[in-house]
């Protein structure tokens, strides 16, 4: 396409701008993580840490239980992940290929959950961990983030199953095979790379997520991550902004890992979705 | 993209989804139930029994059994004008971070969508807020917009603007500084979304309209507008939906706080349930926003029906 110098120089000017809003906050992070806490005093604060510690993380450590944390948001991760991609896959399957009422009311179901406020699923699943003797418990936090993974899941596994070809499950049919001897046997292995980066967004979503943890988990050592950062900042809404800013950045790292690999398949799958909703 | 390519055909044209020709009626439910009774028990029953909620008196650590009292709770609302104050801000801040979100968007999509260098750092940068935990987006703007140590200060500092503000706790300046890091935190799927709308305007409809002279903005106007056009419908109105619920960002930044000036309507029924125990009327607060929620909805659904929007 043809594209003037001046117009050139004028939307690498516009993407600057872009990379500077969308990245500062970040490094502003790294750089509060890493600064003495005479440097954060300091009214005239640098970009670059003059001499760079690692107290803040020390600090961090010190006053809140993070590794345990830390430990808790990873068990509510993998549980989530794990038991959502084994319930999610076998449903997918029936949306992505059945034309039942059922397959079409799951498909409803997938659209009315994203638009629902959270309050008004919070305050039933209380009462109803309660009598289950489930609140302040993992399992009960586990149980709700599985649903809460399941529409996106379903979402871009039905996406998925599509993609594999039916005549495949035809010919398997032809040799005899059964409907779940050829979901297992011919449809599984396709869609693997599928089901792990569904996983793996679900691990994301649970390790990220606040509000439910917020709400059910009272115990201190029972909290996740997200959680116990808030911690950190005061009643009064007054934070010490070195082990603060320290504790963030650890708690980012593995949703950042985990994203940088599976971007491409979330964005693709999101909004190919999108599209057709 | 495996999955752009299967689920982008054209609807009408999809071989018929029953694939192999068997029915899948009986085999389906024992497929389906490891998933159907979660979401039944977990999900669709909390929502059924969240709005029934609304019309009794249910409370916290209430030793007498929970009364149906009809409507009281809704007339109740009627007059809470601390809720209606929460709802006017909460349509503001949905408004106000939706729209410069999608134009800012759009602008980082176009640019994307072109040859240039460095658009794969800022596509790595796009992300970075998205992959980010939400309570840690709230902290980090704590940190930018901290009165003494706030990068953001220091720049005003040094440019001659000022000595200096609380941002976030200024009457006036905390909802559009909780606006500005919604706007940030958001982008990135904003961007991504239309990107994907993007990467389907059919290349030679634009090389063709260059070819006949046609100014980059009429080139917008009548070949990418019109590709575009049901993506875009469709993350604004996710968008509007998403921000209207928003909770852990603004809960973060200024706990509602100050005086209540960004006080989301998320953050008020949370209170109301989990700080005074009153389930029952957050569950009415929750009904109240489901409401609002259908209009987008309805919105939405008779422009694509009114619209011609094939998709």
């Amino acid at each position: 396409m043809r594209t003037g110098k001046g117009a050139r120089a004028g939307q690498y000017l516009a993407l600057l701008g872009y990379l500077v809003f969308l990245g500062f906050p970040f490094l502003w992070l790294i750089s509060t993580a890493f600064k003495p806490a005479r440097e954060l005093a300091d009214l005239h604060p640098t970009w670059i840490p003059r001499h760079p510690t690692l107290a803040n993380f020390r600090q961090a450590f010190d006053e809140q239980p993070l590794l345990h944390a830390a430990l808790n948001s990873l068990l509510a991760a993998l549980g989530a992940a794990v038991i959502a991609v084994l319930i999610a896959t076998p449903m997918a399957y029936v949306m992505a290929r059945g034309r039942t009422a059922l397959a079409r009311a799951a498909t409803g179901w997938v659209v009315v959950s994203q638009a629902f406020p959270f309050v008004l699923v919070i305050i039933p699943l209380f009462l109803i961990l309660k009598d289950l003797h489930l609140i302040d418990s993992r399992a009960g936090l586990v149980m709700v983030y599985v649903v809460w993974a399941l529409p996106f899941a379903l979402w871009m596994l039905v996406g998925h199953v599509r993609a594999v070809p039916a005549e495949l499950e035809e010919a398997a049919a032809v040799d005899g095979a059964g409907r779940l001897r050829t979901l297992v046997s011919v449809t599984a292995p396709l869609l693997a790379p599928g089901i792990v980066a569904t996983a793996l967004f679900a691990f994301v979503s649970a390790w990220n997520e606040f509000f439910f943890a917020l709400v059910l988990l009272k115990t201190p050592q029972k909290q996740t991550l997200p959680v116990v950062l808030t911690h950190f900042i005061g009643a009064e809404g007054v934070a010490d902004l070195g082990p603060l800013a320290a504790a963030s950045f650890l708690a980012t790292l593995p949703s950042l890992v985990v994203f940088a690999v599976i971007q491409k398949r979330i964005t693709g799958g999101m909004f190919a979705g999108a599209v057709k909703s | 993209m495996t999955l752009a390519s299967a689920t982008s055909r054209p609807a009408g044209h999809a071989p018929r989804r029953g694939g192999d020709g068997r029915p899948l009626d009986h085999g389906a439910w024992f497929l389906v139930l490891p998933a159907l009774i979660p979401i039944l028990v977990l999900s669709v029953g909390p929502l059924l029994y969240g709005i029934a909620l609304a019309f009794t008196d249910s409370q916290s650590g209430r030793t007498a059994p929970t009364r149906w009292i009809g409507g009281l709770n809704f007339q109740d609302l009627l007059h809470d004008t601390l809720f209606w104050d929460s709802f006017r801000i909460g349509l503001l801040w949905a408004v106000g971070v939706t729209v410069p979100q999608f134009l800012l968007a759009l602008g980082l999509a176009l640019l994307l969508h072109q040859e240039l260098r460095f658009r794969w750092l800022a596509r790595a940068l796009a992300i970075v807020p998205w992959a980010m935990p939400e309570v840690v987006v709230g902290i980090i703007w704590r940190l930018v917009y901290n009165p003494d140590a706030g990068v953001l200060n220091e720049t005003l500092r040094d440019v001659g603007l000022g000595d200096g503000r609380d941002w976030l706790s200024g009457l006036g300046t905390a909802l559009p500084a909780v606006i500005v890091v919604g706007v940030w935190a958001g982008m990135p799927q904003t961007t991504v979304a239309l990107l994907a709308g993007l990467q389907n305007t059919p290349r030679e409809l634009h090389e063709a309209a260059a070819m006949d002279g046609a100014s980059a903005w009429r080139r917008f106007l009548t070949v990418t507008w019109p590709a575009l056009r049901p993506v875009a419908l469709a993350i604004t109105a996710l968008n509007l939906i998403w921000n209207f619920n928003s909770f852990a960002l603004v809960y973060v930044l200024t706990n509602g706080g100050p005086g209540g000036r960004t006080r989301l309507p998320m953050l008020f029924a949370y209170e109301e349930a989990f700080r005074y125990g009153q389930f029952g009327y957050a569950a009415a607060m929750g009904c109240v926003m489901v409401a609002a929620i259908s209009v987008i909805l309805a919105i939405r659904l008779a422009v694509r029906l009114g619209g011609g929007e094939e998709a």
